[in-house]
């Protein structure tokens, strides 16, 4: 789950890591407000889960209060990475003097979590890895003793020189790894982590991923939830707990598995098609996941026909096939569709979907042809 | 001969009197699995079926049972101390299927196993099969056979659609093991790669990865450098968007990691046939064997 900037700070903030005080605003006249409270400069900054916010022109430097309810009045409904700008956080401007980034992230790779940090802060760290790899100090923390207090120190003295600035970024990274665990993340950065006019380290801007996994351990962070972000048919399909990513393309597919999900998705390219989505609708035959199903899936004005691949293992088919008989009864639907279903009871579930209208094959390859072909209006007609 | 799981397997159950646990319990005794343990805190004393005695703990059902490998099916929250649990009674092989599992756990899982020398398959995973022998897990039985093609996957049902296509080819399997979609797991692809290098009665292998990380890379290398048996490998997920999860927890394309085509080139190169779709695993294997 992916959380915005002012809330990660305020997750930092918990952990005690200095952060200059910031509020959110969902109009120009709040965003006026607040500028007014804090005096002198402000950053009206856009707060969506896209990066790259600066370069689209969502964060501003206000003079004065009027120049922050201006700021706030062109971000608020911009659009950054097809995603619209509800709400900005205001913060007074600080003076800089140098930026680092400190980031830590689960490397699968290595199994730990690991810390990058680099003395080359406020820029895309996957671009300086790319241009400037020796530009960046990495570290792996055995996450059973934690970061202890000489590494924290190690990594500071990566980005600062002078020991009073050391110490105080020390404490910064130290603090964050806290945040990182606690918040159960996947990613926790400080980017920039600067150093202001009067020495002092602050973290001016921060990031997290949740490990959605982890969420059922802390209520508060699930709060953060950000649903009018979420888009409405991706939300819909985790609330019927199903897994439901929109696409672009024309063929609505209903699979089991993500695997299977995925491997369908990429049959229907290579038949020449295009796939609307992926959904897992997961182990379950449960008629209402099929209901729910069938409504994410129609309700994408794009998609020209379904299919539905089913591999029953555990699974069974005749479960599946009464949830698409049940749920084609609830909604009406007007698109083709077309099926296929293998394994456990597959005999008696296509005798089912034959009472009921359905035809139904054995086949994947042949059911994603056939999903195809009724996108392109070639068959024609339902299946 | 298989690998992981065979005749000798005595299998106790973490999470026997749940839901999920009752079901696949009986589906492995069906299929013949020894099962000689369950587990469920406060039910010690119990029977399963009238037949499976119930322990409070994994070390008292290890100790009077002799039971040498676990599978797991209680909640995502109680998952990793469950792994720790039979880790710590010296079970050696531990399959946890359990979906779920924060990944700040499994950091500190993973070492802890690692340490103890025990070999640790999923979270989130459909566990192995050695047909007609045995079966840990929920791999559906009516679809294997016996035969000499080891299979190895992160994927579920993707795993039974390539399985069952192999199955009906008249190619049966040594062993089928589901390694899990999650992104930090127990056994990866390159210790079931070595173990059906090992093993006489496998004599070739297929691989199913997907998007995200770099483990299908790293099998592919391995492949390369330590194997002699054939290989062939499908990925899911061409078409999936950067940056968006797949379903699994491990299916994400980061940044520009983890994608597809990377990991079919990593393939090509290292000399693994390249099946564009499931249904090509069937006329490639039997190209090689």
């Amino acid at each position: 789950m992916n959380i915005h900037e002012y809330q990660a700070k305020e997750i930092l903030r918990q952990h005690g890591i200095p952060v200059p005080p910031g509020e959110i605003a969902r109009t120009p006249e709040e965003a006026e407000r607040l500028a007014r409270e804090y005096g002198g400069m402000t950053v009206v900054k856009a707060q969506v889960h896209a990066g790259g916010r600066g370069k689209a022109g969502g964060v501003k430097l206000a003079a004065d209060p009027a120049a922050a309810r201006d700021a706030a009045a062109n971000i608020l409904g911009m659009e950054i990475k097809g995603l619209t700008v509800d709400r900005v956080l205001v913060t007074p401007a600080v003076e800089i003097r140098s930026e680092a980034y400190v980031g830590i992230v689960l490397d699968r790779a290595s199994q730990r979590p690991v810390f990058m940090v680099s003395a080359e802060g406020g820029v895309d760290i996957e671009e300086v890895a790319v241009t400037n790899p020796d530009a960046i100090t990495r570290f792996a923390v055995d996450p059973r003793y934690g970061l202890l207090p000489h590494q924290s120190m190690g990594l500071a003295f990566a980005l600062y020189d002078d020991i009073e600035l050391a110490r105080q970024a020390s404490r910064i990274i130290s603090a964050l790894y806290d945040a990182y665990v606690a918040a159960g993340a996947t990613l926790a950065e400080v980017n920039p982590m600067i150093v202001d006019d009067t020495g002092v380290v602050l973290a001016i801007d921060a990031k997290m991923n949740i490990d959605d996994n982890a969420l059922f351990r802390m209520p508060e962070i699930e709060a953060m939830r950000d649903t009018e972000a979420e888009d409405p048919a991706e939300k819909k399909a985790r609330e019927a707990g199903l897994s439901y990513i929109q696409l672009d393309g024309d063929v609505g597919c209903c699979v089991n598995g993500a695997g299977l999900a995925m491997a369908t998705m990429d049959l229907v390219k290579y038949y020449g098609g295009s796939p609307a989505n992926f959904l897992d609708i997961g182990g379950s035959s449960n008629p209402d996941k099929v209901v729910a199903a069938l409504e994410i899936i129609t309700a994408d004005s794009n998609v020209k026909a379904i299919l539905f691949n089913i591999f029953g293992g555990i699974t069974r088919c005749d479960d599946v096939a009464n949830g698409i008989v049940e749920a084609t009864k609830r909604i009406d639907i007007a698109l083709p569709i077309t099926i296929r279903l293998t394994g456990t009871n597959e005999r008696e579930a296509i005798e089912i979907l034959q009472a009921n209208g359905f035809t139904a094959m054995t086949d994947m390859d042949e059911v994603v042809k056939r999903g195809v072909a009724l996108a392109a209006g070639a068959a024609g007609g339902g299946a | 001969m298989s690998i992981l799981i065979d005749s000798s397997t005595r299998l106790l159950v973490q999470g026997i009197t749940g839901r999920d646990g009752s079901f696949h319990t009986r589906q492995m005794m069906e299929y013949g699995t020894d099962v000689v343990a369950g587990v469920t805190p406060g039910k010690g004393g119990q029977t399963f079926e009238g037949s499976v005695p119930i322990f409070d703990t994994v070390a008292q059902a290890a100790d009077r049972t002799g039971a040498n490998a676990s599978v797991i099916y209680v909640p995502a929250r109680f998952a990793a101390d469950a792994i720790f649990e039979a880790a710590d009674a010296g079970i050696a092989l531990i399959v946890c299927i359990t979906e779920g599992v924060p990944v700040g756990d499994m950091t500190r899982v993973l070492p802890f196993v690692a340490e103890r020398g025990v070999r640790l398959l999923g979270p989130n995973c459909p566990g192995a099969i050695t047909p007609g022998v045995c079966k840990v897990g929920i791999l559906p039985g009516q679809i294997v056979a016996p035969g000499n093609i080891g299979v190895v996957s992160r994927s579920g049902t993707l795993t039974y659609e390539v399985v069952y296509q192999l199955t009906r080819a008249g190619l049966g399997q040594s062993t089928c093991v589901g390694i899990g979609g999650d992104p930090l797991i127990g056994t990866d692809f390159v210790d079931c790669l070595r173990a059906f290098e090992a093993d006489d009665d496998t004599v070739a292998v297929a691989l199913m990865g997907e998007i995200g990380g770099t483990d299908e890379q790293v099998a592919a290398e391995f492949v390369r450098d330590h194997m002699t048996k054939p290989v062939v490998g499908y990925i899911a997920g061409r078409t999936a968007p950067p940056g968006r999860r797949m379903g699994h927890a491990g299916a994400i394309i980061s940044g520009s990691e983890g994608t597809a085509g990377e990991k079919m080139k990593a393939f090509e190169e290292c000399g693994i046939g390249v099946a564009e779709r499931p249904a090509d695993f069937v006329e490639l294997i039997q190209e090689r064997i």
